[in-house]
């Protein structure tokens, strides 16, 4: 006859969910995991707490002049009365709102870009009419509109002018250097690569010097030269060369059936190449066309060694203003943001397009 | 079939407009700046070169004076420029490896704080940050008298970072030769252990031997010899610092942010060259039974090392021409020296940024050779 034991009820499974069980997982498995979480908690409260302090709960936020600071922490008072040179540089007080639907106008384009326009034709209408309304109403001169010469541009306005047009106008040419370096053609294909290696190896700040100080001596006398024109030329001439290697990488991604399909459909070389290679090397290239586009941003700031007053240079501008002196670190923790969030939100912005175009893996 | 749709006609007339169009433009802009010249009276010619300069250079490592030549002044500013950017490179590469390795950490909060770094460095200007170390943190720090000690007897304060100088004497020698000897004889161990290993399979310790002998053979050496290495320490003497060896806040702020920046980037290469290595190439590793140390000297690294160095050469070449942006802070490199005060003085701006041009030029190819004699080296061996 069997004999029947009762087996123990089995424990519980350990609770391999909640908040709890994630800490021990993540951040206190072993002796040398524990070490490291503790020094990095105690260095994150520290720095933050630090940061608050002096930011936050030591600042003040309230007042007109420099005196009416209480705290020890920042005096934010500076960035409030500053901030319309932070964004407009020199820009005629009276003439501001012009900038102000330029800004707003960027939104409507954006919006008609993307839910409006339904046709090829009328979305590059929209890209290309932005940027010339915008430049009317910027620069003035016509339709009863004061001219504002370049000099009075400046701050976030002159930065984001820079990093628009270098990009927009950089992006047709280096897609046209990028053919020429693929080209079968010897002398088109050495020189493009001759210029790409040459730009690509020379720092952008001698090449705005070079702006500065050798593009006035290769026009005919007379001619004279914009600064913001000449550091527009310069960025558009290296920025060119970056792009043309994203867009060589596009190029390099198709394989060989594409092109001889497209000879075999009797293409012609454009219409082969504008019509089946470049889209599909561009949803290649994008993401990294962004990241040029955001190394050209950041980059923009070299122009105020050449003189031009971009946002970071107002960090110093306004700090020397007497009734401020010594506001440079508030200056300089604003531009930080202000930066961080252009970049920041471009390189999130790569991530979300390299998504949609890849389409291989569906 | 006429003759405007042969491939070879076409060809030959589409590149003789783009020469005949690029030797237009050369040839106007050639007689614009011929032109301009002459009548700005402008010097031209490299005659400047062998002139006394006549001005001072805050910091060089070379020899100069207010009596040297304008050749002087350009040798002052490559060796800056070569300095700080060498200088640079080893801590960006550093840090970039710490932050890189901290970013795969299975701790969580470890990994988030690197991915932290690398995103901040990396979105904000470098630019920015070299003023904002040198105009805000720097220029803070208290004056010689209130200077903030550090450890060996270094100081650092508004002027700088003070530390000990070596001072080499005659049995220096010797422990210069002691330091050889241990890497000789470094080499030698652990080529005998490799060789052990390959013939019996038997693996050997060899760390401990090695670290005894790089450390015993100098430590002797620096015994026998009655010490041939002896330090001035700075000290404050009146208003300032006198003796050791001074950084200045320029070279500080300058070699800073580009270490700190560039690491950011060099963390990105480090961690996209280990994620490339397939999930699969880890588990044949745990399943011929090596453990997580060994997976990774002998597996993960020598693989992912090939997807990783090309572009952490690239941001080498990077720093070396972010380097020119000491001329915002006044660091006496090549770009400050030559095309800023030289060109000031002498005028001659074609001859000055063609030269300059001409260093960057040079380095760059010299880095890209080695990186292609590096990637040579790391191509993946056929049989």
């Amino acid at each position: 006859m069997a004999v029947y034991n009762i087996k123990q009820a089995k424990p519980a499974p350990i609770k391999n969910s909640g908040i709890i069980y994630w800490m021990k997982e993540n951040l206190f498995s072993t002796p040398v995991d524990i070490i490291q979480s503790l020094i990095v908690i105690s260095f994150l409260i520290w720095s933050i707490t630090g940061f608050l302090d002096w930011a936050v709960f030591n600042a003040t936020f309230s007042g007109s002049i420099k005196t009416d600071a209480v705290g020890t922490g920042a005096n934010w008072i500076f960035i409030k009365e500053k901030i319309g040179m932070f964004t407009y540089g020199f820009y005629p007080e009276n003439q501001l709102y012009r900038i102000n639907i330029v800004f707003s106008l960027f939104f409507v384009t954006v919006i008609l870009f993307k839910y409006v326009a339904n046709t090829l034709k009328q979305r590059i209408f929209i890209f290309l009419a932005y940027p010339v309304i915008s430049f009317f109403l910027i620069s003035g001169g016509y339709f009863g509109l004061e001219t504002v010469s370049t000099d009075k541009w400046g701050g976030l306005l002159l930065t984001l002018v820079i990093a628009s047009v270098g990009i927009t106008l950089s992006i047709p040419f280096g897609i046209m250097l990028a053919f020429g370096r693929q080209s079968k053609l010897p002398i088109i294909k050495n020189l493009s690569v001759l210029y790409i290696e040459f730009i690509r190896a020379v720092p952008l700040i001698t090449m705005l010097f070079m702006g500065s100080v050798l593009l006035p001596l290769f026009f005919q006398e007379g001619v004279e030269l914009d600064k913001l024109l000449r550091a527009l030329i310069v960025i558009t001439m290296v920025e060119s060369a970056f792009i043309s290697e994203a867009v060589r990488g596009g190029l390099q991604a198709i394989t060989r059936g594409q092109y001889e399909a497209a000879d075999s459909l009797g293409l012609g070389y454009w219409q082969k190449m504008i019509l089946v290679i470049l889209p599909q090397a561009l949803k290649v290239a994008i993401p990294n066309i962004v990241g040029i586009s955001i190394e050209l941003f950041k980059d923009t700031s070299l122009v105020m060694i050449i003189g031009l007053f971009d946002l970071l240079s107002m960090v110093h501008l306004t700090s020397n203003d007497s009734n401020w002196l010594g506001m440079e670190t508030e200056g300089y923790v604003f531009v930080t943001f202000v930066y961080f969030i252009f970049c920041y939100g471009m390189s999130k912005y790569s991530m979300i397009l390299e998504d949609r175009f890849n389409t291989n893996n569906r | 079939m006429s003759i405007l749709n042969n491939k070879l006609f076409r060809d030959i007339v589409s590149q003789l407009i783009v020469v005949i169009g690029l030797v237009f433009f050369i040839w106007t802009i050639t007689s614009n700046l011929q032109h301009n010249v002459d009548s700005r009276g402008i010097t031209t010619g490299f005659d400047f070169f062998a002139h006394t300069a006549g001005f001072g250079i805050s910091e060089s490592p070379i020899f100069y004076d207010d009596e040297s030549t304008y050749f002087r002044a350009f040798l002052v500013g490559v060796s800056n420029t070569l300095i700080v950017s060498a200088v640079g490179i080893f801590f960006a590469t550093i840090i970039g490896l710490i932050v890189g390795i901290a970013r795969l950490s299975k701790n969580f909060i470890v990994s988030k704080l690197a991915l932290a770094y690398i995103e901040f460095f990396r979105n904000i200007p470098l630019l920015l940050q070299i003023l904002f170390w040198y105009n805000v943190v720097l220029a803070t720090l208290p004056n010689p008298r209130g200077s903030i000690e550090l450890i060996f007897n270094s100081f650092l304060n508004n002027r700088g970072l003070y530390v000990p100088k070596a001072l080499f004497e005659n049995g220096f020698l010797i422990i210069f030769i002691a330091i050889i000897l241990a890497i000789i004889i470094s080499i030698f161990i652990s080529k005998r252990a490799k060789h052990k290993f390959e013939e019996t399979g038997k693996e050997t310790t060899v760390y401990p031997a090695i670290l005894a002998v790089m450390i015993g053979l100098p430590l002797l050496a620096y015994n026998l010899s009655g010490g041939g290495l002896s330090f001035d320490n700075p000290h404050l003497q009146g208003f300032n610092f006198k003796g050791g060896m001074n950084f200045s806040p320029e070279f500080l702020a300058l070699s800073f942010a580009l270490s700190v920046y560039t690491a950011s980037l060099i963390a990105e290469a480090i961690r996209s060259g280990i994620e490339s290595v397939p999930t699969g190439q880890k588990e044949a590793a745990a399943s011929l039974g090596l453990n997580s140390f060994k997976s990774l000297k002998l597996v993960v690294l020598p693989q992912a090392i090939r997807i990783a160095v090309p572009p952490i050469i690239g941001q080498y070449l990077n720093l070396i021409k972010n380097s020119s942006l000491a001329t915002a802070i006044g660091y006496p490199d090549i770009v400050t020296v030559f095309s800023g005060t030289v060109l000031n003085q002498t005028g001659q701006a074609i001859e000055i940024i063609a030269v300059t041009m001409g260093v960057y030029l040079t380095i760059s190819l010299s880095v890209s050779v080695l990186l292609n004699i590096v990637n040579k080296k790391l191509e993946i061996k056929g049989r």
